[in-house]
């Protein structure tokens, strides 16, 4: 996924200026640094314009790329960006940190012989000069329905069903149990893919819409659901994320230096531990980095740690390259900005010095064997394949379970058996009438825009539900 | 209160002061800048909407929260979160606080009195004006025993010399410590022969007390469990609290500079 331009096909994909290596390995700016009118402009034209696009259907939130990007052709800015929020109300976070590789792009009919169009980065020029420009979303607001809505966690899955709920005229507050909003976007993705500027920017627009924001206010712990409800809302949509780190049960996983992925970026990027001691959390810097897993938030945990000064940072993984759950982007980054990948290998326990810190890591090499239940060739051990790393800091990047906060204090509320909330994958209704849940506390850990999609289809049912019944039919606005 | 580097703060908090119950904390956070401290509530209360902290400052983020005035706000106050206490009747029971931590045992102690519990309270600090909130623990004890490192009030020497003679004369159902790590651990070595069920509150290193980071994790009876959802109490018979003490030490070094890098912005 080299964003290099292929001037070997007839029609070359544009791609994406970026920061260089070297340079990049020693800040946290973002590193794709955008299009020029006249890139965007160029690669707008390469669209085909099909009659039955299939790049839409690849689009969880339905985005009508076709038209934004004949827009974006013809230099209708504006217009395109407007396009784009008809569907989509966090273009400038969707164009940055989409898998669009599998998803639009990945259906894309240009694909077929050469290079995909640019989806994400036409998604995102577009959104980016909307925000340099100071362009307003103006569409028609529905009238005032008169109806409140609670949304539980500021994240994707929030932000969204907040931005559709407000556009059909509904009242939203949304409870966040972090001092700042943004859920994921604030904690986990970092400053160098995804600014926290632009996060802000988003989530300010959605004020200025009318959403009441509500930090510091864990819901099951400060307010309960049924509390809720007694203060006079209507609905209720749980979006509360990820919970609790996975860990390995191995020996020596406690000693010091040895974080999950959440605790290493969260100190990072909510509490800008990277600017210590101008910021008062700190963050371990070590030498010799390993990073266990390898999704994108193990590139994330160790391109942070390339950034914070590690001489070497090394993803540790059980299986081959293919089966990398992360983006190929990102994988490709990672290496460019000096990350090892040692594959096939997998940790067997974690070796500490006199004072309890991790001082290295006992490993042994894997080989691949029959599919799994995931459908990947399962990683089975090399016997006598043993051998030692020396390391000073581990982050174990191998996933979440639930959030037990909310659920287990929410009577009535059905969880399958890994403790995620049981809801209709068509409509996120879960088994209390009136509270709607989605994103990663249904599904446990996916993507941004997989919450998104979760969202958008909770909104829509939950006014649907709001609208039903004959509750205060002159005001629903429909 | 107790002088020096001791100190407690009334936090207005209503929706916090509503919900809080003993063995709870709330996380804190000074400034735009600042870290979120947990720290263990001393009280609530939910007609003045207000919760109670007490803590000793030790580094930077203390010394913010040291350096509000009465009228000034935190800019960020969470909670209750953690699991509160177990409060029943069981019969006798020994409470047993050291330095700020009988801040967070007086909550308890006043809970399991309500319960019926008979109790006996220690408490000790290094020195007698380092001792908190010892008229209020009396109110809630059937008898108190006072210990200072340096003898200037009470006994003249640790809680557990005392606890040891409540154990050797009394039939305990319950012992519950609070204090520092290392106080707790001896408590607990010491009630087990005795096979008194102990229940201790720990405060590891977390960031965001809502089971997401799982930076606070300990080992309990071999197995890892979050301070921040399943505790902050845990059976001090099966916390290892070894582990527990170097896992505190993690940020050792960062502390320091950061104290002192405050202190020298302090002096200029």
């Amino acid at each position: 996924m080299a964003e290099k331009e292929d001037v070997t096909e007839k029609w070359a994909r544009i791609g994406m200026p970026e920061q260089e290596p070297d340079k990049r390995r020693e800040n946290f700016e973002e590193v794709p640094l955008g299009y020029t009118p006249e890139m965007a402009v160029k690669e707008a034209s390469r669209c085909l314009q099909c009659k039955s696009p299939s790049c839409v259907e690849g689009c969880p939130v339905e985005i009508d790329i076709p038209a934004f990007v004949q827009l974006i052709k013809e230099e209708k800015f504006d217009e395109a960006i407007k396009k784009i929020w008809e569907k989509n109300r966090l273009p400038a976070v969707c164009g940055r940190v989409c898998p669009q590789e599998t998803q639009c792009e990945g259906r894309c009919v240009l694909g077929k012989k050469g290079r995909p169009i640019a989806i994400g980065n036409l998604e995102r020029f577009a959104a980016d000069l909307a925000r340099r420009e100071g362009i307003e979303d103006v569409s028609p607001k529905a009238e005032p329905s008169g109806k409140r809505v609670a949304i539980v966690g500021s994240g994707p899955a929030g932000l969204t069903v907040a931005a559709d709920l407000l556009a059909r005229g509904h009242q939203v507050t949304i409870f966040e149990a972090l001092h700042k909003p943004g859920g994921v976007l604030v904690y986990g993705i970092p400053e160098f893919r995804l600014p926290k500027k632009i996060v802000a920017d988003e989530i300010e627009s959605l004020e200025k819409q009318g959403a009441e924001i509500m930090c510091n206010t864990v819901v099951g712990r400060t307010i309960t659901i049924d509390e809720l409800f007694d203060q006079g809302y209507d609905a209720i949509f749980v979006g509360v994320g990820a919970g609790l780190p996975r860990f390995m049960n191995i020996p020596g996983e406690n000693l010091v230096g040895i974080l999950s992925a959440n605790e290493y970026l969260t100190r990072a990027n909510l509490m800008k531990a990277y600017r210590f001691p101008e910021y008062d959390t700190p963050i371990p810097r070590g030498r010799n980095v390993v990073v266990i897993g390898a999704g994108n938030v193990a590139m994330d945990s160790a391109r942070t740690a390339v950034r914070l000064g590690a001489e070497t940072v090394r993803i540790v993984y059980r299986r081959s390259r293919e089966e990398m759950p992360a983006r190929a982007a990102e994988i490709h980054h990672a290496e460019e900005e000096g990350v090892e990948l040692l594959l096939l290998t997998s940790p067997i326990r974690f070796l500490g010095d006199e004072e309890g810190r991790v001082a290295g890591m006992e490993c042994i090499k894997m080989e691949l064997g029959e599919p799994d239940a995931s459908g990947r060739r399962r990683p089975i051990p090399i016997e006598g394949s043993e051998f030692e790393i020396v390391c000073d800091l581990v982050i174990i990047a191998i996933g979440t379970g639930a959030n037990p906060l909310l659920t287990r204090s929410t009577e009535g509320l059905e969880l399958n058996r890994w403790g995620y909330i049981e809801a209709d994958p068509e409509t996120g209704e879960t088994s209390i009438e009136g509270v709607w849940a989605g994103g990663d506390i249904v599904t446990g850990s996916a993507t941004v825009i997989e919450a998104m999609g979760a969202g958008r289809r909770a909104a829509r049912s939950i006014h649907e539900h709001l609208t039903r019944e004959g509750r205060s039919p002159e005001s629903c606005g429909v | 209160m107790a002088s020096g580097n001791v100190i407690l703060n009334e936090i207005e908090a209503p929706l916090i002061a509503k919900k809080a119950k003993p063995g709870q904390f709330v996380i804190l956070k000074a400034g735009e800048r600042g870290e979120r401290i947990p720290l263990t509530m001393a009280e609530a209360d939910p007609e003045r909407g207000t919760i109670t902290v007490i803590y000793k400052v030790v580094g930077k983020s203390t010394e913010l929260f040291k350096n509000l005035r009465e009228g000034d706000s935190y800019q960020d106050a969470v909670g209750p979160l953690g699991q509160p206490t177990h409060l029943e009747r069981v019969g006798n029971v020994t409470c047993v606080g050291g330095g700020t931590g009988v801040a967070v045992l007086y909550p308890i102690t006043r809970g399991l009195k309500g319960a019926g519990n008979r109790v006996i309270s220690i408490i000790g600090a290094r020195t007698a004006d380092r001792i908190i909130l010892e008229e209020e623990m009396k109110s809630v004890s059937d008898e108190l025993f006072v210990c200072t490192d340096d003898g200037s009030r009470g006994h003249h020497g640790f809680v557990t010399e005392i606890l040891k003679k409540v154990l050797e004369e009394e039939t305990l159902n319950l012992a519950v410590a609070v204090g520092p790590v290392l106080m707790m651990k001896l408590v607990s070595e010491m009630t087990r022969p005795y096979d008194v069920k102990t229940i201790v509150s720990l405060n590891p290193i977390m960031i965001d007390g809502t089971g997401m980071c799982g930076g606070c994790r300990v080992l309990v009876d071999g197995e890892n469990k979050f301070a921040c959802v399943d505790g902050p109490e845990f059976d001090g018979h099966k916390v290892d609290f070894d582990q527990l003490i170097q896992r505190l030490g993690a940020y050792e070094s960062e502390e320091r500079e950061s104290s002192m890098a405050h202190r020298c912005r302090l002096d200029r």
